[in-house]
C-alpha cells in the first residue's frame, strides 16, 4: 500500500513541483542504476534505462492508482525499460543465480566444539563471539569501517551482492527484491543470509584487529 | 532440546525475517536466553545490517540531474498521457 509520504509526493509531482521530482531522483536514482546494470552491460545504457524510466513515470503518473507503493511501481517501469533496451542492444544480461543448495557454513566449523566434547556444536571458548558493546560508536561508524564493509560486499558473489545491496543499502522489502530480480522468496533469503553472514564475519575480523 | 549454536547461526536470517515456525522460533529464543555467545552473535548481525545501511550512495552527477530536470520541465510544459 502507498504510504502517506508517497501520496504527498505524487500530488506535488502532479502539480508540477520540481522539488518533488528532485526528491524522487535522490531517493531512487542510484538504486535504479544498480538494478538497470543487471540487464544492460554498460553504465551508459543503464543511465539511458533510468532516464527512460523517469519519462515513463512522468507520463504514466496520472494512471498510477496506488495499488502498490510508488517505489514498486517505479521499479516495475524500470524493469520493462531495462528489458526493452537490453533486447534492443542484443546484449540482454542474465545473472547466474546460485541455487539454495550446497550450503557453505555461516561460521567456520572450528569455532564450535567437536563431537567428542561435552557440548558438541556449541561455541568453543576461543570461538565464542565477543560483545561489541565496548567498541566506541566512532569506531563503528568511521569511514575506515564503512570502507571495509563496502569491500566485504564487493567480494561477495554477484547475486549475493545484489540481494544485500537492494535489501540493506537500498532498503527494499523482500517482496520488492523478489519481483525485481525474479527469484523466489526462499532463494532471496538464502542469498541474503550468505551475504550478511560473510559481511558480519569480515567486520568481526576487522574490529578484532582494531583493539 | 534447545538448538546447538552451530545450527542457530544458520537460522539467524530466518529469525530476523520472521519466517521460522512458531516452534522453531520458541526454540531459537530459548537458546538465546541461555547462551551469551549467540546473543553476541545476533547483536553483531544486527549491527552489521545497521552499518550496511549507512553506506553512502553515490551521488548523481550535476549534469545527469540537470538532464533529468530538463525532462521534467519539458513534461510540465507539454504534459502527455500514454
Amino acid at each position: 500500500m502507498p504510504l502517506d509520504a508517497d501520496l504527498r509526493l505524487l500530488e506535488d509531482l502532479r502539480d508540477g513541483h520540481e522539488s518533488a521530482f528532485q526528491q524522487l531522483i535522490e531517493l531512487y536514482q542510484s538504486s535504479m542504476i544498480r538494478v538497470a546494470l543487471l540487464y544492460v552491460p554498460t553504465r551508459v545504457l543503464a543511465e539511458e534505462v533510468v532516464q527512460e524510466t523517469w519519462i515513463g513515470v512522468l507520463k504514466g503518473m496520472r494512471r498510477f492508482e496506488g495499488r502498490s507503493s510508488l517505489k514498486t511501481w517505479i521499479f516495475s517501469i524500470l524493469m520493462n525499460q531495462a528489458r526493452t533496451i537490453g533486447q534492443r542492444e542484443g546484449r540482454y544480461q542474465t545473472i547466474e543465480w546460485e541455487e539454495a543448495g550446497d550450503l557453505e557454513p555461516s561460521v567456520v566449523a572450528d569455532r564450535f566444539q567437536s563431537a567428542d566434547n561435552p557440548y558438541p556444536d556449541h561455541w568453543t571458548t576461543a570461538g565464542r563471539p565477543d560483545s561489541w558493546d565496548t567498541i566506541p560508536e566512532d569506531t563503528l561508524l568511521n569511514k575506515e569501517t564503512r570502507r571495509y564493509i563496502q569491500q566485504a560486499i564487493d567480494d561477495l558473489t554477484e547475486s549475493q551482492r545484489m540481494v544485500i545491496t537492494l535489501r540493506d543499502v537500498d532498503m527494499l522489502t523482500s517482496e520488492e527484491v523478489c519481483n525485481i530480480l525474479g527469484i523466489s522468496e526462499t532463494n532471496q533469503r538464502v542469498l541474503l543470509h550468505r551475504a550478511r553472514s560473510k559481511v558480519r564475519q569480515s567486520l568481526e575480523t576487522y574490529l578484532s584487529e582494531q583493539h | 532440546m534447545s538448538i546447538p549454536c552451530r545450527e542457530l547461526v544458520e537460522l539467524v536470517t530466518d529469525y530476523l525475517e520472521d519466517t521460522l515456525s512458531p516452534e522453531q522460533h520458541a526454540r531459537f529464543e530459548e537458546h538465546l536466553s541461555e547462551c551469551g555467545g549467540c546473543r553476541n552473535y545476533i547483536v553483531q548481525m544486527k549491527e552489521t545490517i545497521h552499518l550496511t545501511g549507512t553506506l553512502s550512495e553515490e551521488d548523481i552527477t550535476p549534469e545527469a540531474e540537470e538532464e533529468l530536470l530538463r525532462v521534467f520541465r519539458n513534461w510540465k510544459d507539454h504534459p502527455t498521457e500514454e
